[in-house]
């Protein structure tokens, strides 16, 4: 009986496994079709994590600000602020990147301060307060630095990107063209990113915090009556969102190793179409951030098919996840159909 | 304070902007009792509720609760809770997308010795909480998944666990069916038991006597007494509420009537009905009669009207007009018809405010003709001159903006409006409310005139002497459904309150 009911699949929950047999689908096609242009290796699947290990921090924050209902377009905008300020910062002003690093968080919390206060207690709209964030971040990129920037001089930063994590035992270890064995690897932004992840999880899963988000998105008026602070739980929502953005800017960095006035430039939206495509409702109030990874790691994986072809314009991608946006949100809608049928 | 008193509020006085919303209001409520506090809509029930929890701020006026020494003023309905008051609105105040654990928790749930939400002791509370109150709910699965009656349940349950010592339940059963109505009064009664006070307010009369054991009646803002459920049979609840001495209204008698009945049917309803607002009904309307709608207020009244009217679209049901079949999908398809409908809040529905008085006339008509055929200026000019002439209208000019006109003059504007587009069939939904009392004569002169012309005209009204008045025959209806019709040999004032306390009323 005990087990039954934990068998028991929710709706919510059955968007998580949509989103999840989706993504091992798209992957073992990807096996089957392109085995003999390396596919199956598991480097190409540690490549997407290392790939999108800033994305994947991004969109961590984005599903705390979703699940409250809310939306936060600044990102994008704040990795690229992020991006300059580390690369400016060693190759310009001769700072340590360490503390360049700690800089950037501080700068993030800031960010998401402003703006969740001008959203949780000045009650302005989340999209017109992060699009006037997201102009004022792209706009101080640019006032920071308007060429592109290399990072090269600092040993620090260097070492931590190129630094590799090899897999124990030689897992999954090939021989490349030239007959040199090779170790599959990650990237110390893989570590990091999927600590947040971990740590977001269970933040959403076992806080009152993480469990105040779900209800302030549930039904707002309810939270208030039900005694929760919504305002100052939206606000930390926010701050937690930028703070999360500056920690995938710096996993950004340490991939580009460099800063430019257009860098970014739409990742706020793959963020919060890997969301979508993970379950997260826009409306609120339903979301798992274990689905925004496999969000990511989908889109990941849809560009690395279109790269793998050869043939296609990586244009394609776009179009292919357009057309996941939309199975995923006419899903949802037919859930949220579903259950008011099922109540009546 | 006496011992068996929980709540007592004295003197309460609270203005909204230009309007005395609550004067002087007494309250008393006692251990182990439910009292329910009734009035019609804008009695001041949702006002006073309100000042108690701290939404509303009340001016003048003490507020004491058992264990509290002193007044106490709540700053907001948290406040309140943890002084004990606590409140289940008519919509459930819960997250549908969270367990119902968590939502008999959120926001003090048990917590590990890490600071992290302790599910497992979380789920154990809740589901002990629920076997206490004789709930079948599963507080694993997540609320939306239970009905809305259950939903409240778990409401309450959750104001009870908060140790309230006041329940207010803002008329918790109107979207509920009769099992679950039976359901919650259960769960009240034994709430009684503990020793709870229950502050129940609702519109059906019948829940007051089956559950309640004391009545409060506002009206207009003030008191109108505390009584126990004995001293006041339904009859004399429905006077006091709309404010009638009962004893007195059996003399005055109906006006001499014509006779109706062999006039042609203008308008035949078959079973119209809108989901939640109107239960199906037939209404048959002749030509050149009145029919009045009575009934307190919030009891379907307008709705009933404006399903006619094709406001709100008829779900069920059949309507033909002037003996034809129709459809009405808008008010669009309803004027071409030669319907017309002047709605009760003229503020929200009825006027034009930035428009003149000229406009403002002519503007059913322009909608009828469509946008695109304009109407030549001078015919304008000729029509509105004409019925600033004909209802007397007092303004400046036929160019002064509606809004600088009195109440009563835009009534007679929004009016003028309708009869330019030559309606056979009119709506009046409180056309006299809020205007002196010699326009309100006028107005009800009119719609005689306008009857003795061949048009059929619905007259809906709060005074019940005015319908007598106007009226060949009246609907009576009763929590959102018809419930009877009196014919003019009926109408008296004693008639109309007995029918509008429907079952047990001649007790």
């Amino acid at each position: 009986m005990n087990q039954n009911k934990k068998l028991k699949i929710n709706s919510n929950n059955l968007l998580l496994v949509i989103t999840i047999a989706l993504f091992v689908v798209m992957y073992i096609a990807g096996c089957i079709v392109y085995a003999d242009k390396g596919f199956t290796r598991l480097q190409t699947f540690l490549n997407i994590l290392i790939n999108n290990a800033g994305l994947i921090c991004i969109a961590s924050g984005m599903t705390c600000v979703m699940l409250t209902g809310g939306i936060d377009i600044s990102v994008g905008s704040v990795v690229a602020m992020d991006c300059m300020i580390i690369a400016v910062g060693i190759e310009r002003w001769g700072w340590s990147s360490p503390v360049l690093m700690i800089l950037v968080l501080a700068v993030g919390i800031v960010f998401g301060l402003v703006q969740g206060y001008c959203i949780s207690y000045l009650k302005i709209q989340p999209f017109i307060v992060t699009m006037a964030g997201m102009f004022f971040a792209r706009g101080m990129t640019a006032v920071i630095c308007t060429e592109q920037v290399s990072i090269t001089s600092d040993p620090v930063f260097t070492t931590l990107s190129s630094f590799k994590i090899e897999m124990p035992f030689g897992i999954g270890s090939y021989v490349n063209k030239k007959g040199i064995p090779q170790i599959p690897y990650i990237r110390a932004s893989v570590i990091v990113a999927l600590l947040v992840v971990l740590v977001i999880f269970l933040m959403l899963r076992y806080t009152r915090f993480g469990r105040s988000l779900y209800a302030v998105g549930g039904n707002q008026q309810s939270a208030t009556l039900m005694g929760l602070d919504v305002k100052k739980v939206t606000l930390k929502a926010y701050i937690l969102s930028s703070f999360l953005a500056s920690i995938g800017g710096i996993c950004y960095c340490l991939n580009t190793m460099s800063g430019t006035t257009t860098q970014a430039a739409g990742l706020e939206m793959d963020a919060i179409s890997s969301a979508v495509i993970g379950g997260t409702l826009l409306t609120g109030g339903v979301g798992n951030v274990v689905g925004s990874l496999f969000g990511v790691m989908i889109n990941g994986t849809i560009s690395t098919l279109v790269k793998t072809n050869g043939k296609l314009i990586s244009s394609w991608a776009n179009i292919v996840t357009a057309i996941l946006l939309c199975f995923f949100i006419v899903l949802q809608a037919v859930f949220v159909k579903i259950k008011e049928r099922k109540k009546a | 304070m006496d011992k068996n008193i929980v709540l007592t509020m004295r003197g309460i006085c609270m203005t909204f902007p230009g309007v005395k919303a609550l004067d002087n209001v007494d309250f008393t409520l006692r251990k182990g009792e439910i009292r329910a506090l009734m009035g019609e809509n804008g009695a001041g029930k949702s006002t006073l509720i309100k000042c108690l929890t701290g939404v509303n701020k009340f001016e003048t006026g003490e507020i004491h609760v058992d264990g509290i020494d002193g007044p106490i003023v709540n700053k907001d309905t948290l406040d309140a809770q943890k002084k004990g008051i606590s409140t289940v609105y008519q919509e459930v105040n819960l997250c549908p997308n969270l367990s119902v654990a968590e939502n008999l928790y959120i926001g003090r749930e048990p917590l590990t010795k890490f600071g992290t939400v302790n599910r497992r002791k979380m789920i154990a509370m809740a589901a002990q909480l629920m076997k206490d109150l004789d709930l079948d709910i599963e507080v694993t699965q997540n609320l939306e998944n239970y009905s809305l009656a259950l939903q409240q349940m778990i409401a309450i349950a959750r104001a009870v666990d908060m140790k309230s010592k006041v329940l207010i339940l803002d008329e918790p059963t109107s979207s509920l069916d009769d099992h679950e109505v039976s359901l919650l009064f259960k769960m009240m009664r034994q709430l009684r038991e503990q020793g709870v006070g229950i502050v129940f307010v609702t519109h059906f009369l019948e829940q007051v006597y089956e559950v309640c054991d004391g009545i409060t009646v506002l009206r207009n803002g003030t008191l109108v007494g505390e009584y126990t459920v004995e001293e006041l049979p339904r009859v004399k609840l429905v006077a006091a509420m709309m404010g009638k001495d009962f004893d007195d209204l059996a003399s005055i008698k109906p006006e001499g009537e014509k006779d109706m009945t062999h006039a042609p049917l203008e308008i035949e309803a078959k079973g119209l009905s809108h989901a939640g607002k109107i239960k199906p009904f037939n209404l048959d309307i002749h030509k050149g009669e009145v029919i009045g709608l009575t009934g307190l207020l919030g009891s379907g009244r307008s709705e009933l009207a404006r399903v006619i009217y094709g406001a709100d679209r008829a779900q069920t049901g059949t309507l033909k007009v002037d003996g034809k079949e129709v459809t009405i999908k808008s008010p669009i398809d309803a004027m071409n018809l030669g319907m017309g409908l002047l709605p009760d809040d003229r503020k929200a529905e009825g006027i034009i405010g930035d428009l003149s008085v000229r406009e403002n006339i002519i503007l059913a008509m322009q909608a009828k003709l469509g946008i695109f055929k304009r109407i030549p200026m001078a015919k304008q000019i000729e029509i509105a001159d004409k019925y600033i002439e004909m209802l007397s209208i007092k303004t400046a000019s036929r160019e002064t903006l509606i809004k600088q006109l009195s109440g009563g003059n835009q009534q007679k504007v929004i009016l003028a409006r309708w009869l330019a587009t030559n309606p056979d069939f009119l709506v009046l939904d409180e056309p006299t409310r809020g205007i002196d009392i010699g326009t309100k004569t006028e107005i009800q002169k009119l719609v005689i005139k306008l009857a003795d012309e061949g048009k059929s005209i619905i007259f809906i009204s709060s005074e019940v002497e005015e319908m007598l008045r106007t009226c060949n025959r009246l609907a009576v209806l009763r929590d959102g459904e018809k419930v009877g019709e009196l014919e003019s040999d009926e109408m008296s004032q004693e008639g109309v309150m007995k029918a509008i306390a429907g079952g047990g009323a001649s007790e």
